[in-house]
């Protein structure tokens, strides 16, 4: 397989452009690490359903970018034990096939230490971070400890920034630009925002990275209207909701499929 | 003692750009909120230096919240406590507490910049209630977070912020008290921040609120100076104040940390994040923080909804770090006694927060003997009446 990556790229970043430029959209569903008590064997689950990457949470008390759905199993997790290092070690024991993200707040990584933190996602098999509470021009320190420990940080870029500040985002992410699809917080919407289309638009134009929008993408036919202009999705609220409502892990994995399903074009 | 500098400028000056205080503060936000915090950086800068705008506020703070607040010396206090007592009455504000200062100053912004709705976060109540006042005196909108713990414990300031216009939506995640009505309140403002501003209470939160509500909240340390001038010719031995998120204590120290006055800030032993020093990142500033092994943040316990939060604002973190104040913590227990004491001894109900500074004072009065204390007495006590009946009856 040829890829078009650049020199230099991450093998995060690289991976998700050598499926984009197969062709692919890319899907990337999410996975709350410590709910349910299953939820390694979903990590494998959705894998098998098709997903091209994943974003496995490491459970933080206080998840400021977070709408109620997330939040509750957020707060299940934890009450449940799950530590970072009983999350991490969970990851460890798993090989979905794809590459892996963790999820959390700043607040994990400060106070583990950025060098112990890193160094603990990249031995449990992590390929890149999310802390959507470290913006642009906080994000130096961790990035300059992460890269070296083969952690690549993605970076969020939202509707509300000018498009001088999305360039410079654009410059600094790493593995992918994740475009913020609404003005708020992670759940569920009925309708897609006319800003993911908006803000999907505005970063294709300036990067080659891949861009995946997430926030406020909930059913196969979102996923497949974003993804005519943006490179994937990131899938959220919508499988949380599936679980908290008792479905269970079949219909959270099939769910995952439909996605793939509607991303194919079929 | 003028010539105290720290790397960046004068102590307590206006931070830079990456709103640091030392190594504490900074702008740990999501990115969809960078924006609207810079342009309140610049918003707020620009308005600070208009004459106009600070002569419309001086005019809003003396002719609605009713300043300056009077000095009180408290003969009789002094007298059992053998030290001279003297109380900034930030009780007398209309609204009952300092919180006003700040909120008029960030309604007059908010309209400055074009925003008509508030978004507060609120413990006691004491912010909430002054937001929604000053919602209504400008005729905006006003939504403000408080958790469900706290909505029982200050269920009078829940009835009055409905009077006053404003909806108050229960935050009941977490520990339901103040910690999680200010993520509350944050979400918001990620899901509204085109249209709404955020009324942040404390001197905390990302750049530019820490120096924005220290500005707006200096004017307690500015009046208490001349005033203290004037009663004693010269400053006060110790100036002390309670401290949760810090917004009352930043801003009469702001008055004295140029003199050689001793700043001692006092929180609640159930909620010490100076005390414990270990620094973390919440709600959008690196600070002291009470947190877990893992970089959880722990629950704060405290007899005071107001003080009841597991962080402090950065620079009582900076001030702490380099020695220019320090602080002290108190029990519930110690509380309780010390706003009975007031009460039946100077004819004041101080509010529980103040209550504190009080009762470090009380505990700690053969150091402080025969020296001047200046407390910044933040809030006024009815809205613990009901609360103080129930521990004590």
């Amino acid at each position: 397989m040829t890829s078009t990556a650049p020199p230099g790229v991450g093998s995060l970043e690289a991976h998700l452009r050598a499926r984009r430029d197969e062709g692919r959209k890319l899907l990337l569903p999410y996975v709350t690490g410590g709910y349910p008590d299953d939820w390694p064997r979903m990590v494998e689950g959705f894998a098998q359903a098709g997903a091209d990457a994943m974003e496995v949470s490491i459970p933080f008390s206080d998840p400021m970018m977070d709408g109620p759905t997330i939040q509750e199993a957020s707060a299940r997790a934890l009450a449940a034990g799950w530590t970072p290092p009983k999350v991490l070690d969970a990851v460890s024991r798993i090989d979905p096939g794809v590459p892996l993200i963790a999820m959390t707040y700043y607040n994990v990584a400060y106070h583990a230490g950025h060098q112990r933190f890193a160094t603990d996602l990249a031995t449990a098999g992590l390929s890149g971070v999310i802390l959507p509470d470290l913006p642009l021009e906080e994000v130096g320190p961790w990035v300059e400890v992460a890269r070296p420990a083969g952690i690549e940080t993605v970076l969020l870029a939202a509707p509300t920034a000018g498009d001088a500040r999305l360039e410079r985002i654009c410059e600094k992410a790493q593995g992918f630009v994740y475009a913020v699809g609404v003005v708020g917080i992670t759940g569920e919407r009925a309708e897609l925002s006319a800003s993911a289309l908006d803000i999907a638009r505005r970063l294709k134009a300036i990067t080659d990275k891949p861009v995946i929008v997430g926030v406020g993408v909930s059913t196969p036919d979102q996923a497949a209207e974003i993804a005519e202009v943006a490179d994937g999705v990131v899938v959220a609220s919508a499988i949380i909701r599936t679980l908290l409502d008792g479905k269970g892990f079949d219909a959270a994995v099939d769910f995952v499929g439909e996605l793939r399903a509607a991303l194919d074009g079929g | 003692m003028t010539d105290q500098q720290v790397p960046g400028g004068p102590l307590m000056g206006t931070p830079g750009d990456d709103g640091r205080f030392g190594e504490f503060g900074g702008r740990f936000v999501p990115e969809t909120i960078v924006p609207a915090c810079e342009e309140l950086a610049i918003g707020f800068a620009d308005a600070w230096a208009d004459p106009a705008f600070r002569s419309e506020l001086d005019a809003l703070l003396a002719d609605y919240a009713g300043r300056p607040s009077p000095i009180t010396e408290c003969h009789r206090l002094s007298d059992q406590l053998g030290l001279r007592l003297l109380l900034k009455r930030e009780d007398l504000n209309h609204t009952g507490s300092h919180k006003i200062n700040n909120v008029l100053g960030q309604a007059l912004l908010a309209r400055r910049m074009g925003k008509n709705r508030l978004i507060a976060e609120t413990g006691a109540g004491q912010h909430g209630v002054a937001s929604a006042t000053a919602a209504a005196l400008f005729g905006m909108e006003c939504t403000v977070y408080m958790g469900e713990v706290d909505m029982a414990r200050q269920e009078l300031n829940v009835f009055r912020m409905h009077l006053l216009g404003a909806e108050v939506r229960p935050a009941k995640s977490g520990s339901r008290t103040l910690k999680d009505a200010v993520n509350e309140a944050m979400r918001d403002w990620v899901a509204t921040v085109e249209t709404s501003h955020y009324c942040l209470g404390s001197a905390m939160g990302p750049h530019p609120y820490p120096w924005m509500v220290r500005e707006l909240q200096r004017i307690i340390g500015d009046e208490a100076r001349e005033q203290c001038r004037a009663l004693l010719g010269g400053d006060p031995d110790v100036v002390t104040a309670c401290v949760g998120g810090g917004s009352n204590a930043i801003g009469i120290f702001a008055g004295f940390v140029d003199t050689a006055a001793e700043l001692v800030g006092v929180e609640p032993a159930g909620g010490a994040a100076v005390g414990r020093a270990v620094p973390g990142v919440v709600h959008g500033s690196k600070s002291y923080l009470l947190q877990d092994e893992f970089g959880q943040v722990n629950e704060a316990e405290s007899i005071s909804a107001g003080l009841d939060y597991p962080g402090v604002g950065p620079e009582h973190s900076h001030l702490a770090e380099i020695g220019r104040a320090r602080y002290e913590s108190v029990t519930d227990a110690e509380v309780v006694d010390a706003f009975q004491l007031m009460s039946r001894t100077e004819g004041i109900i101080p509010a529980l927060e103040p209550a504190h500074a009080l009762a470090w004072i009380s505990r700690a009065r053969s150091e402080l003997a025969g020296k001047t204390v200046l407390l910044n007495l933040s809030g006024r006590g009815d809205k613990d009446v009901g609360q103080m009946m129930e521990i004590l009856r």
